[in-house]
C-alpha cells in the first residue's frame, strides 16, 4: 500500500495546452510517491505535451502541475531541484567525456563535489559505462548515450524522474539495463513518470498505467483494473488499450 | 528525359539538390518567403551596381593594349576572387566527403560511383563559379556600360577561374586526405579553405603596409616597385588579365586551359572520391580518450556552464578555426600598429579594425552558447532561473573575446591610452550588441550547423552586420575625440531597436 498521507509526487489538475489545436485538454493527474507510472497513448495523444510541462519545458495555457507538493509553475526553479528530465533523444555533449559530462550535470544542480563523484562513478559502473567513462561521448551509439542521459539523470538523486519513451532505439541489453535502474529507483522510494509505446514494457513494469487519448486521461489503474474497465477480464494490455480507445473515439 | 544512370541523369539530379539547396538557403525553409527572398536577391544585385559604378567611375579604360600597371591590377583584383573561389571550392570538396545525406545510398548502388563524383566536380565548379559570376557581375556590366561589349569576356575568365579553383581544390583536397588520413584532413582542409580565402586579401595588405604604409591593396597593387618587379607585358602571366580585357585569342586560350584542367582533375580522382568517402565515414566512429581529471572539482551552475562553454569550443578545433579565423584579418592592423608606433594616424583604422572583429567573433561564439546548445532540455530543466542562465552563456563569450584582443588592446594602451579606453568601450558595446541579437533570435540548432547560422534569421544576419559597422564607426570617430561619433551610434541603437522589434517575442531579456 502507498502511503497516502504524503503529498503527491506529481499533481496534475485541469492541464491544457494548445497549439492549432488542443494538445492537452483539461488533464488531471495524481502519481503517489514511490510508484512507477506509465502513460500510454496513440501517437499524437498529448503523452511529450504532457510531460514537457511537467519539466519546465512548455508552458501550459491553464492548469496546475505539483511535484513533491511544489508549485511548479509558481516556483519551477524549486520543482526542476527535485526533477529529472529524460527525452527520447537523449542530448548529451560529443566533445565531452561521460565522466566530465556528470560532473557538469552536478555542477547545475549545485551537488557537493566529492559525493557527486561518487555517485558519478557508481552509476557508470552500474550502467555498464565504466571501460568508457574517459572517451568522449562523439563515437557512442544510441544505447550508449541513452544511458549517459540516464546517469545525469540520477547523478543528483532526485525525486521524480520524467522520461519520455527512454527505451526508443535501445538493444535488448540496453533497455535491460535502463529498466533494471528505473526498477530500482522506484524500489528505493523515488517516483518515475515514464511515457512508452512499449505496451509490455508498461504492463510488466509499472504499478499503474494511464491511458491518454485526444489530450485526456480515459482511464487509469493497475492492469487488473484497466481491464475491468474495458469490461474483459482475459484482455492482454494491448488488447484493453485498443478497447479503450476505441471506445473513447467513438464516445467523442 | 535521360537514361538512368547516365551522366546526364546524374547531373540533373545534381542540379536538382543543389538548386533546392541555394533555395531553401535564401528562404530559410520557408516557401512562403520565396517573394521576399527574390526581392532581396534583387535589391543585393541592384546594390552592388551601384557599388560597382562607384567603385570603378574614374577608372579609365585600360584599351586592348594595356601598360604593365594595368595588367598588375586586373590580375591581382582576379587573383583575390581566385583565391575566395578555391577557398569556397574547397568547402564543397570537404562536404561531399563528410556529408553523408546520400552518400550511402549512392556507394551501396550497382552504379560507377566515378559517374557520380564526375558531375558533382563539375558542379562544384559550377557553383563556385556561379558565385563569383553573382558578385563580380555588376562590376562587369558597368564596364561594359562605359567601355564596350568586349567587356562581357570577363565572363568568359570567371567561369575559367570556377573551373580551375574546383579542379585545385579536388586535388588539394585528395592530396591532403592521402598525406594526413581522413580524420585530420577534415580540419585541415576547412583551415587551409579558410587561410587560402584570407591569405591574399592579408598578403597584399601586409605587402601594402610595408612598402607604402597604408592598409590600400589598390596603392600597392598601382605602385612603381610592383611593376617595376612584375614580369614583362608580353609574359603569358597576363593571358587571364587580357582575355578580360577583351583579348579573344586570350580568353581562348585561358578558358581551354582551365578546362583541361578540370577535365584532368576529374578523370584522375572520381575514381578514388567514392573511397575517400567510404574512409572518411569510418571516423564517424571513432573514439577519443579524455585523460582523466584528478577529481570532480565543485563548481556552482555559472561556473559549470562557462566551463563547459570553454572545453566544448577548446575540442572541436573545426569550431575554434571557423570562429578565430577572422582574427587573421588582424594581423595587417597589428603590423600596422607595430610600424606607427606613435603615429596618431593609425588608430582611424586600427580601433574601428577591432571593434568590428570584436562584434562579428562575439556573434559567432555567442550563437554557439545560445542557439547551438547540444544539451537544450538539460540545462532548460536545471534548478536555476533561465536569466541566470543566460547571463552565465554571455559570461562565457566575453571572457573568450577578451582573451582574443586583451594582448592588442594592452598594446594599445601603451601607446595610446584614450584611443586604448575608446577601442575597449566599443569593443564591449559591439559585443554586447552582437551577443543581445542572437539571444533575441535564439534558434535551437546543431553546433555542426555552425556556418549555415545565417540562414536561420536573415534580419539578425544584417542586425548583426550593421551594428557592429555601428559601433566601428562610433569608436573610430570618437578616437579621432570627433563629436560625430553620436551619429553612428545612434545610428547603432536605432539597429538594436529594430532588431528588438523585429525578434520573435517568446524569448526572455
Amino acid at each position: 500500500m502507498k502511503d497516502t498521507s504524503k503529498p503527491f509526487a506529481l499533481d496534475i489538475s485541469g492541464l491544457v495546452k494548445r497549439f492549432d489545436r488542443p494538445a492537452v485538454d483539461g488533464l488531471d493527474l495524481r502519481v503517489q510517491s514511490g510508484e512507477f507510472y506509465a502513460l500510454v497513448g496513440p501517437n499524437g495523444a498529448g503523452k511529450t505535451t504532457t510531460l514537457r510541462m511537467v519539466a519546465g519545458l512548455l508552458k501550459p495555457d491553464a492548469g496546475a502541475i505539483t511535484i513533491a507538493g511544489i508549485d511548479a509553475l509558481a516556483d519551477p526553479v524549486a520543482a526542476k531541484q527535485v526533477m529529472a528530465w529524460i527525452s527520447d533523444e537523449p542530448m548529451i555533449y560529443d566533445k565531452l567525456s561521460p565522466l566530465e559530462y556528470l560532473e557538469f550535470v552536478a555542477g547545475l544542480w549545485r551537488v557537493e563535489a566529492a559525493a557527486a563523484e561518487a555517485r558519478a562513478r557508481e552509476l557508470l559502473d552500474w550502467l555498464g559505462l565504466a571501460p568508457h567513462a574517459h572517451e568522449r561521448c562523439e563515437g557512442f551509439s544510441k544505447g550508449m548515450r541513452q544511458k549517459v542521459a540516464l546517469a545525469g539523470a540520477l547523478v543528483h538523486e532526485p525525486t521524480v524522474i520524467i522520461l519520455d519513451e527512454p527505451l526508443t532505439g535501445l538493444d535488448a541489453g540496453s533497455a535491460r539495463q535502463v529498466k533494471s535502474v528505473l526498477r530500482e529507483r522506484a524500489r528505493a522510494g523515488g517516483t518515475v513518470v515514464m511515457t512508452t509505446h512499449i505496451l509490455e514494457v508498461a504492463e510488466r513494469m509499472a504499478d499503474r498505467i494511464g491511458i491518454i487519448a485526444s489530450g485526456r486521461l480515459i482511464a487509469e489503474g493497475t492492469l487488473e483494473e484497466l481491464r475491468g474497465q474495458a469490461g474483459k477480464s482475459d484482455f492482454t494490455l494491448e488488447d484493453t488499450f485498443l478497447a479503450l480507445v476505441a471506445k473513447e473515439a467513438v464516445a467523442a | 528525359m535521360s537514361a538512368p544512370a547516365t551522366l546526364s541523369w546524374f547531373a540533373r539530379h545534381e542540379f536538382r539538390l543543389a538548386w533546392r539547396d541555394w533555395l531553401s538557403m535564401m528562404t530559410a525553409g520557408k516557401a512562403s518567403r520565396l517573394r521576399m527572398a527574390a526581392l532581396a536577391l534583387a535589391s543585393f544585385v541592384l546594390f552592388m551596381h551601384f557599388i560597382a559604378f562607384l567603385a570603378l567611375r574614374n577608372v579609365a579604360d585600360p584599351g586592348l593594349s594595356p601598360g604593365k600597371t594595368a595588367l598588375v591590377v586586373v590580375t591581382g583584383c582576379a587573383l583575390l576572387s581566385w583565391s575566395l573561389m578555391i577557398s569556397q571550392a574547397m568547402e564543397s570538396v570537404t562536404r561531399a566527403f563528410y556529408t553523408r545525406s546520400d552518400l550511402d545510398l549512392i556507394l551501396s548502388s550497382p552504379i560507377a560511383a566515378r559517374k557520380v563524383f564526375s558531375v558533382r566536380i563539375v558542379t562544384m565548379a559550377l557553383g563556385t563559379a556561379l558565385m563569383a559570376t553573382l558578385l563580380a557581375g555588376p562590376f562587369i556590366h558597368v564596364l561594359v556600360i562605359r567601355f564596350g561589349a568586349r567587356w562581357l569576356a570577363a565572363y568568359g575568365v570567371v567561369v575559367s577561374m570556377g573551373a580551375t579553383a574546383a579542379a585545385l581544390a579536388v586535388a588539394l583536397t585528395v592530396v591532403l586526405f592521402r598525406a594526413i588520413g581522413p580524420k585530420r584532413t577534415r580540419l585541415a582542409a576547412q583551415i587551409v579553405a579558410a587561410v587560402i580565402g584570407a591569405a591574399f586579401v592579408i598578403g597584399l595588405q601586409v605587402a601594402a603596409i610595408l612598402s607604402q604604409d597604408t592598409l590600400s591593396r589598390f596603392a600597392f597593387l598601382r605602385s612603381d616597385t610592383l611593376a617595376a618587379r612584375a614580369p614583362d607585358v608580353a609574359s603569358l602571366m597576363w593571358w587571364p588579365a587580357r582575355a578580360m580585357l577583351g583579348d579573344w585569342q586570350a580568353l581562348a586560350a585561358v578558358a581551354a586551359a582551365s578546362l583541361t584542367m578540370l577535365g584532368a582533375a576529374i578523370f584522375v580522382f572520381s575514381g578514388r572520391f567514392g573511397e575517400h568517402a567510404i574512409a572518411a565515414a569510418g571516423i564517424a566512429n571513432a573514439r577519443t580518450k579524455q585523460a582523466p581529471a584528478a577529481a570532480f572539482r565543485h563548481a556552482s551552475p555559472r561556473r559549470a556552464l562557462r566551463r563547459k562553454e570553454w572545453t566544448l569550443l577548446r575540442r572541436d578545433p573545426w569550431l575554434v578555426s571557423q570562429t578565430l579565423m577572422q582574427i587573421l584579418y588582424l594581423l595587417p592592423p597589428a603590423l600596422m600598429l607595430w610600424r606607427g608606433y606613435g603615429d596618431g594616424g593609425v588608430f582611424a583604422v586600427l580601433v574601428p579594425v577591432l571593434v568590428m572583429a570584436a562584434g562579428q567573433l562575439a556573434g559567432g561564439l555567442a550563437w554557439l552558447a545560445i542557439s547551438g546548445e547540444d544539451a537544450p532540455d538539460l540545462v532548460a530543466t536545471a534548478p536555476v532561473p533561465a536569466g541566470f542562465l543566460v547571463r552565465a552563456k554571455i559570461e562565457g563569450v566575453l571572457g573568450a573575446v577578451a582573451i582574443v584582443f586583451a594582448p592588442l588592446l594592452a598594446a594599445l594602451a601603451l601607446i595610446a591610452p584614450f584611443q586604448a579606453l575608446v577601442a575597449a568601450a566599443g569593443m564591449a558595446i559591439a559585443v554586447i550588441a552582437a551577443t543581445l541579437i542572437q539571444l533575441w533570435f535564439r534558434n535551437q540548432a546543431k553546433r555542426s550547423h555552425f556556418r549555415r547560422r545565417h540562414t536561420s534569421s536573415r534580419v539578425a544576419t544584417f542586425a548583426e552586420a550593421f551594428s557592429s559597422i555601428a559601433w566601428a564607426a562610433t569608436a573610430a570617430l570618437a578616437a579621432g575625440e570627433s563629436l560625430l561619433a553620436l551619429m553612428p551610434a545612434a545610428i547603432g541603437v536605432g539597429v538594436l531597436i529594430a532588431a528588438r522589434a523585429l525578434s520573435p517575442r517568446d524569448v526572455p531579456g
